[in-house]
């Protein structure tokens, strides 16, 4: 699977939920998208439980400090 | 000015002379004064501000220079009842005397309340906070920038907001004073900035509670602006839940408090780990229903007529031919025997026109020279013949030949 976003994989998921849902897929797509949704499920749950706050400060910010 | 001695002053000198009396009047050199401005103008070029200030029947010219009136909150017009701080001096060339303002503040109104609902009045009034130019907020943030003081409590807030609801986001922070004469700059710089380096997918902007004077930097159109022109969706959080500012006007979502911020900019995170589980079973059900249904479909299709009576349409095939060759075969066997009876009855005839029968009827036959002669023509006496009857063969001898002629 190719480097994504949360949010990309949670879309993608969402979007093979619906294809999945209408049934129009044929049986063989269907299989193949059922597993790339076990895939993205797996990476979203694993992204959630291994998250870690980060903080950091945008960098190269010069703030102007002189009084007119 | 003594009788004896009158001296000729020059205008310069009277207007000087006044001055200095005026100035050296302690009572004038403070005055508070009340009254309404009229005859009000903002000079475009030097940034002064003229105006008359009067009461019902007396009117006084008045001047705000401009290192003064910048530090004024609201913006003067005419009509508007003030209280001014200033003193009174001449100004010399027109020998006016006139009022000099250090301060003003509008009269029954604060200064900043009035500024307040000056600025909202004038940015409502050219769409800023237009429900149309607010920007949905990412459902999921990656990064989170916060334009607070790096000091205060708001961050801890809504780091500990973040650490406990989603912490699969980054937090980037861009310190700023949040309050003083330096504050509001710092804040439109922060959030130009994070859009400048696409820094952020959303931005909280915010302080802790505190006085209007303590918030007023939010309350300031520079900031306003900025959060206007901000392309990365603004979540403004300023003081407590009853204050309200400008920036939360012009901000894409108002939160009540920074902690509420940090709520409102990202999902929960349990809640999402649910979302997931309940996404990867719809997929399983999904696929489940699917494989089901068509080993239902394969089930019906075995059993249907066909597939099960497949084997007796072939035996039925079978019966076909088979009572094909068995009629054939009848057909020829009848074919046979019809011609068995012909040929016996050919036979018959056959048998009925045999010569040995016309023999036994008592005719012969005459043989010379072992051919069959049938005419006395071609015999003559004294030849050989013999004579086939039907249980023998005589061998004679021709004594004489009659001929008679045949009239049948």
């Amino acid at each position: 699977m190719k480097k994504m976003t949360y949010e990309q994989a949670i879309k993608r998921l969402e979007e093979i939920v619906s294809t999945l849902e209408k049934g129009e897929a044929s049986l063989d797509d269907s299989l193949k998208l059922f597993k790339e949704g076990t895939e993205l499920s797996a990476f979203c749950s694993d992204f959630l439980d291994k998250a870690d706050l980060k903080i950091s400060e945008l960098s190269d910010i010069k703030i102007d400090e002189e009084v007119e | 000015m003594q009788d004896v001695t009158p001296t000729v002053l020059t205008v310069t000198q009277l207007n000087a002379y006044v001055k200095s009396i005026i100035e050296e009047d302690f009572n004038l050199r403070t005055v508070f004064l009340v009254g309404e401005i009229s005859n009000f103008t903002n000079h475009y070029r030097t940034g002064h501000l003229y105006m008359t200030i009067k009461d019902e029947n007396c009117s006084i010219k008045a001047v705000m220079f401009r290192s003064s009136a910048q530090r004024l909150k609201f913006e003067p017009e005419s009509g508007m009842s003030v209280i001014i701080r200033g003193r009174v001096s001449l100004f010399e060339r027109d020998g006016q005397y006139q009022l000099y303002i250090d301060d003003m503040q509008p009269d029954g109104m604060g200064a900043l309340s009035l500024a307040f609902e000056q600025l909202k009045k004038k940015l409502s009034a050219q769409g800023l906070f237009d429900e149309e130019h607010k920007k949905p907020l990412p459902r999921y943030p990656q990064k989170i920038g916060v334009v607070t003081s790096p000091t205060g409590a708001v961050l801890q807030d809504i780091r500990n907001v973040l650490q406990r609801r989603f912490p699969a986001v980054e937090i980037v922070l861009c310190p700023v004073e949040v309050q003083g004469a330096n504050a509001s700059k710092q804040i439109a710089k922060a959030i130009e900035k994070f859009n400048m380096l696409k820094g952020a997918d959303v931005l909280i902007v915010g302080r802790g509670g505190g006085s209007m004077e303590d918030l007023w930097a939010f309350n300031e159109e520079i900031v306003a602006r900025a959060v206007f022109d901000s392309e990365i969706p603004v979540i403004s959080a300023v003081g407590h839940e009853t204050d309200f500012t400008i920036c939360d006007f012009v901000a894409d979502l108002r939160a009540p408090t920074p902690s509420a911020a940090a709520e409102l900019a990202v999902p929960e995170i349990s809640e999402q780990k649910i979302y997931i589980k309940s996404l990867d079973l719809a997929c399983k059900n999904q696929i489940k229903r699917m494989v089901d249904d068509n080993r239902v479909k394969l089930k019906l299709l075995m059993s249907s007529r066909a597939m099960q009576n497949i084997h007796s349409v072939v035996e039925n095939k079978r019966l076909i031919i088979d009572d094909l060759i068995n009629r054939m075969q009848q057909s020829v066997l009848l074919r046979l025997s019809d011609n068995k009876g012909k040929i016996r009855a050919l036979c018959g005839k056959l048998d009925a026109l045999s010569p040995l029968k016309v023999l036994a009827r008592g005719y012969s036959v005459v043989f010379k020279e072992e051919k069959s002669v049938s005419s006395v023509k071609d015999i003559e006496k004294d030849d050989e013949i013999k004579i086939r009857m039907s249980d023998g063969i005589a061998e004679c001898l021709v004594r004489k030949c009659n001929y008679e002629k045949n009239d049948l």
